[in-house]
């Protein structure tokens, strides 16, 4: 494909792209220690600088643009720091270009949306903020080019720290704090089960280059433990299930962009990690890998989808939509490795197209949603879905570009979020000719339980865009509520057109996740490319034009508005809603958030633990309360817990508190000693 | 092999509707309707059983259809009727495992069984050995209608159902039985349905109802 | 041939605009003579929608843009269905826009839209009849994905014109996995347009309703766009049901005007006899509780997959 536009845009940036990424992470870094200057200065820290952030992602999304449209091959570079014998070894090649592609579009956004977002006297000073924020953006960059093990632990330990100072932003609220605490610790876990990992994948050699990983040969034994070591890994980091726990308690707790920027970026740097070793360094070698993936990304959306739809609270709820969209990705990679381990590489192709779009689609469509209700935050101070409705009314920009947020992500075309759906579905109707025998049987369902997940999500959406923006206005103080000032605006605005120019025209989308597949399972996708339409395997089995859906509606819509004003009328009168008669209407006669969760949580009841509080004949104020707790947090977490503080209990008895006894472990350890050398 | 083509793809259908009658039974909540679709299970196993007796030119398998026209299409499920209405059972049918739960285990179940039926498809020499993995499905099936049902009438169902699922497995795979095991079977068949009804005359006696939970009362605590 | 194609094209749409009000009309009447009754004439549709046009809108205070524009998107959403569905001709322009996987997200556009319309009043009844409806649609879909599968593995192809144009290559064939798959489309097909056993479209107890409780606010022309697009979505679902089961007669690619016509005399025959079909169902089936669809649902859901499988164990080696 051509595109002459691009091609003079491409000659005037120097071909190192690598040195130009470097460039970009050193400039964040400089601006984080700007902020550092004058800590308190909104002004200063967020209108300036954070707009100067936006202008550097920007930057980074083009370079990114440039390396994947020129089709150069990877680029290596190494930089003398680090230890004296593990330098960081650095690398570009289109796997890390499509997700810094990804970093640079979504982070460009939610910096212009964070510029105009944080005001004065809540919590940590925005100095630190900026500081935590913009070495959280280059840490991510550095986990997208690091070419060794050590390098990329570096890189992934700042984004966690980073992270967590950002989370705990309002540090003097308890929740948040417990919060934090449980985000970190699932981090560790899983920066130790990737630690492990590349220490299996090293086989032998004792070197931590990822080249010197790539030529390892390793046993399939080992192969398989370092596969299950880095999926444990990058599933406790991407919120795949049963790791999942601490993203509905971290997400809700970060300040609005620092949930967007989790949200929508740093689940995928867990998605890159994945796809790094599986594809990559581990060679895609067994098709059991992606069975295991797929049944566990398919499980995740379902959960994902099933608890956000009974949530009460707005963060919550697009929390558990995470967990459901990452699950949908891991299905996509899941398919993708079944596909290339049995040798079919066109379909796997298209299943890891699937992947990578939905990836750029989610940080997209997640990031306008969580940026919505920060704005409805710093308008209402609610964050329950109890106290909102009706404010479509007085926040109109941010009701509308949220619209479009949400009818993305609940997978509907013209826009982006149905593009990949739609190529994963595609990608399934090709697993009957799988040559397993109960396999070829049992993924079909599969592709069922992913229609579900899908309609499933839309259910969600209905209910949180309805309830927040629709409807009447459940409390007074709510019509107190301002819209968004106009740098959120443009950073909301940013999100949704990127939102319905990838809906519209996939076909540029799908040329550059077609690199990635070239270098991963060696096979480009859209063999016949065109203007006006995608077809991943053939025009004569399925195509689809979002240009033509967009362009056809709006005609019809126009002519029928034409039609009817010409050959009837538009008179209009103004009345009271009709509610089948009823006279007396409140606000508090709709649908509440618990309502509207009602029919999921009595169709899919086993899901859930949930507690109720039934009031009885006899209660002077009759009460209904139901409280709903996820099953792996008290089958699984819960005993653990207490299990390590057993442990520790038990341990502790060593601690006795008595300074003779210390001495005397030194002394016994002494003796130890002599005898054991002499 | 082929007498025609035509006839391979009514027996393909047959199979298909076999298998779809095995879920319906496992769905359905009235006792009444339960026995109606056991006799056309019965009907369908004497079309399919005349149809292979006609392509392949056997004679016996004209007598094994004609007793099952007459045992399993007419005698068994008019005893049946007659027994349910004596013993007043023929509405709801309630059950441990709600429906769509039961439902996805069928599935699964019928998965299973064509995953295993294929590789021993291969090895038989009928025209109707693809439907090998169907007849093993309806085992399955009727068996787990057992498990999930409480009244003890739809026990005898399905023990009456798996039998249908082995007949049919055996005119698939080796064009039926020796004439003396299917009128040995036939025979315990009907003896059993008698003993059983008996057997249910005194269940309601004792304890009034014919849920099946009350015979957990009979434990030695 | 490319001129002509965007003739038929647009006549297809007309075709599919015009018939809609006229096929709601035939199934009415269907009905009326099973149940004995006497039906009101065939173009009473008609008269409803014109009688809906000249009437003043009368819109709640606190309706937004959403709800004044959501009739207008989901007869554009219905319309573009009509012109990718092959009713009459399979040379269609648009039809390579979508896929049949593109369809049920197309028609997921216009529920959505529903549903966010319904809520946006702040009534009771909108925001039930919006759960419900969302919920008989995310039951609904597997099970009509599982349909188009069936029909991809049968055909090769999940796009509409594909399947038609290869149905005529192929000699027609009873075979299990579509018998089975057409039952399952016709139970989904019941849910998704809100017929008998799912929902009464004639009921008048709001505490039963799913699709009518969506369009409780709406009034003169806004209402008329809503029926309008309701019977285009019935009409649309019937032709699809029409492509994939019983396509004879609709014209393949590089056909000439009296193909075309004999195609449009069949679909006036076939929609006849669905329609007949339809209140056929109608007529002998009761209306479900609310908790009882989702069963109704898993069971077109299971009988879609069980065509599936029979097709795989059965298809697979089908020479003896």
């Amino acid at each position: 494909m051509n595109f002459p536009w691009a091609n003079l845009a491409i000659s005037s940036i120097s071909t190192h792209e690598l040195l130009s990424v470097m460039v970009v992470v050193a400039c964040w870094s400089l601006l984080a220690f700007a902020c550092m200057l004058r800590l308190r200065s909104i002004r200063y820290v967020a209108r300036f600088l954070f707009s100067l952030g936006a202008l550097l992602s920007t930057a980074m999304f083009g370079i990114a643009i440039a390396y994947l449209t020129s089709g150069h091959g990877p680029e290596v570079m190494t930089l003398p720091l680090g230890l004296p014998d593990l330098p960081f070894h650095l690398r570009l090649d289109p796997l890390s270009a499509f997700f810094l592609m990804i970093l640079g579009l979504a982070g460009a956004g939610i910096s212009v949306f964070a510029a105009g977002y944080f005001r004065s006297g809540e919590g940590t000073a925005p100095g630190l903020l900026g500081l935590h924020y913009h070495v959280f953006l280059a840490s991510m960059a550095m986990v997208m080019i690091a070419d060794d093990a050590y390098l990329f632990m570096v890189a992934w330990e700042t984004m966690a720290l980073t992270s967590y100072f950002l989370v705990t932003s309002q540090h003097r609220i308890p929740e948040i704090r417990k919060a934090g605490f449980l985000y970190l610790l699932m981090a560790h876990v899983g920066a130790v089960c990737i630690l492990l990992g590349f220490g299996v994948m090293q086989g032998g050699s004792w070197q931590f280059t990822f080249d010197a990983m790539r030529s390892a040969s390793l046993a399939p034994f080992w192969a398989t433990v370092a596969f299950t070591l880095a999926l444990i890994g990058f599933g406790a980091k991407a919120g795949l299930v049963p790791m999942h726990v601490w993203l509905p308690e971290a997400h809700p707790a970060a300040p609005s962009p620092v949930s967007a920027m989790m949200s929508g970026l740093m689940l995928k740097t867990a998605v890159y990690g994945m796809l790094r070793i599986t594809f990559d360094l581990l060679h895609v070698q067994f098709w059991q890998w992606g069975l295991a993936v797929t049944v566990l990304g398919l499980f995740s959306g379902l959960f994902g989808a099933i608890f956000a739809a009974v949530q009460t609270d707005m963060k919550r709820l697009l929390a558990y939509s995470s967990i459901e969209n990452v699950g949908l990705i891991f299905t996509a990679i899941g398919l993708s490795i079944l596909f290339a381990a049995s040798h079919m590489p066109l379909f796997a192709a298209l299943a890891l197209a699937a992947a990578l779009i939905h990836a750029l689609n989610h940080s997209l469509f997640k990031s306008i949603l969580f940026l919505a209700t920060g704005s409805v935050l710093h308008a209402t101070r609610q964050r329950s879905l109890g106290k909102l409705g009706g404010l479509i009314r007085f926040m109109p920009w941010v009701a509308t570009l949220a619209l479009i947020g949400t009818l993305a992500i609940a997978g509907l075309p013209p826009l982006n979020g149905f593009v990949s759906e739609w190529l994963l579905l595609q990608a399934f109707l090709f697993t009957p000719q799988l040559p397993h025998t109960f396999i070829n049987m049992l993924i079909p369902l599969g592709a069922a339980a992913l229609a579900l997940t899908v309609a499933l999500a839309a259910y969600v959406m209905v209910k949180f865009y309805g309830i927040i923006f629709l409807g009447k206005p459940r409390e007074a103080s709510l019509e107190q509520a301002h819209d968004a000032n106009w740098l959120e605006r443009i950073g909301l605005a940013w999100l949704a057109v990127g939102c319905v120019a990838i809906g519209v025209q996939p076909q540029w989308a799908l040329h550059l996740a077609g690199k990635v597949t070239s270098m991963l399972v060696g096979q480009p996708v859209s063999p016949e490319p065109s203007m006006w339409r995608i077809a991943p395997i053939s025009p004569a089995q399925a195509s689809y034009s979002g240009s033509v859906f967009l362009a056809v509606i709006l005609c019809v819509v126009a002519i029928t508005f034409l039609g009817v004003r010409l050959l009837a009328h538009g008179r209009t009168r103004t009345t009271a809603p009709w509610d089948c008669g009823y006279p007396w209407q409140d606000a508090r006669m709709q649908d509440t958030a618990e309502g509207f969760g009602q029919p999921i949580r009595h169709m899919f009841g086993a899901f859930f633990h949930i507690e109720r509080d039934l009031p009885s004949p006899t209660d002077l104020v009759p009460r209904y309360r139901i409280h709903i707790e996820d099953r792996f947090w008290r089958g699984i977490y819960r005993p653990i817990a207490s299990g390590v503080q057993r442990l520790a209990d038990a341990i502790s008895l060593l601690q006795g508190g008595r300074l003779a006894v210390y001495l005397l472990y030194s002394f016994i350890t002494l003796l130890g000693l002599l005898v054991f050398v002499l | 092999m082929l007498r025609s083509h035509l006839s391979v793809e009514i027996l393909k259908l047959l199979a298909a509707a076999m298998l779809l009658l095995s879920f319906a039974m496992l769905s359905t909540r009235r006792t009444q309707r339960l026995i109606t679709l056991f006799a056309w299970q019965g009907a369908i196993l004497f079309l399919s059983t005349i149809l292979v007796a006609h392509d392949a030119g056997l004679t016996e398998l004209y007598f094994s259809a004609s007793l099952t026209l007459i045992l399993k299409v007419f005698t068994l499920p008019l005893v049946l009727h007659l027994l349910i209405r004596r013993l007043g059972a023929q509405w709801d049918n309630e059950r441990l495992v709600n429906i769509p739960v039961t439902m996805l285990v069928g599935l699964v179940l019928v998965i299973f069984a064509f995953g295993l039926a294929q590789p021993i498809s291969m090895l038989a020499t009928t025209i109707m050995r693809n439907t090998i993995g169907i007849a093993l499905a309806v085992i399955l099936l009727s068996f787990l209608m057992m498990i999930t049902r409480r009244k003890a009438i739809t026990q005898v169902i399905g023990f009456l159902a798996m039998e249908n699922g082995l007949f049919f497995a055996a005119t698939s795979a080796t064009y039926g039985m020796p004439m003396v095991i299917e009128l040995g079977i036939a025979l315990d068949l009907l003896v059993a349905v008698f003993i059983l009804g008996i057997f249910f005359f005194q269940i309601r006696e004792q304890f009034d109802s014919l849920d099946l939970h009350h015979l957990e009362s009979l434990r030695e605590d | 041939m490319r001129g002509i194609a965007f003739v038929w094209q647009f006549g297809e749409v007309v075709l599919a605009i015009a018939l809609a009000p006229l096929f709601a009309g035939w199934i009415a009447q269907c009905r009326a003579w099973m149940q004995s009754r006497s039906a009101p004439p065939l173009t009473q549709q008609y008269r409803m929608l014109r009688k809906l046009f000249n009437k003043d809108a009368a819109l709640a205070e606190s309706a937004s843009r959403l709800f004044r524009m959501a009739p207008y998107v989901l007869f554009a959403t219905m319309v573009l269905a009509a012109a990718v569905i092959p009713s009459v001709v399979t040379d269609l322009p648009f039809a390579r826009a979508a896929d049949a996987i593109a369809l049920i997200g197309l028609f997921a556009t216009a529920r959505v839209f529903q549903a966010l319309a319904a809520m946006d009043i702040g009534t009771s009844f909108g925001t039930l009849g919006a759960r419900r409806e969302m919920m008989v649609g995310f039951l609904a879909e597997p099970a009509i994905l599982m349909v188009f599968f069936n029909a991809f593995l049968l055909f090769g192809s999940t796009a509409l014109t594909g399947i038609v144009d290869s149905y005529s290559t192929h000699p027609s064939v009873i075979d299990p996995s579509v018998i089975f798959a057409a039952i399952a489309f016709v139970m989904v097909m019941l849910a998704e347009n809100a017929r008998i056993p799912i929902d009464n479209p004639a009921t008048h107890l709001e505490l039963t309703m799913i699709h009518e409780a969506m369009v409780l606010e709406y009034s003169a022309r806004h209402l008329a766009l809503v029926e309008w697009a309701s019977s285009l979505k019935l009409l649309n679902y019937a032709c699809i049901g029409i492509a994939l089961f019983l396509p004879w007669g609709i014209a393949i690619h590089g056909a000439s005007v009296t193909a075309v016509l004999i195609g449009t005399a069949a679909l006036m025959v076939k929609l006849a006899v669905c329609g007949a079909g339809l209140a056929l169902i109608e007529s002998l089936s009761a209306k479900l509780r609310i908790f009882r669809a989702p069963e109704f649902l898993a069971m077109a859901f299971l009988i879609a997959v069980l065509g599936l499988l029979v097709h795989l164990l059965l298809g697979a080696n089908t020479s003896a």
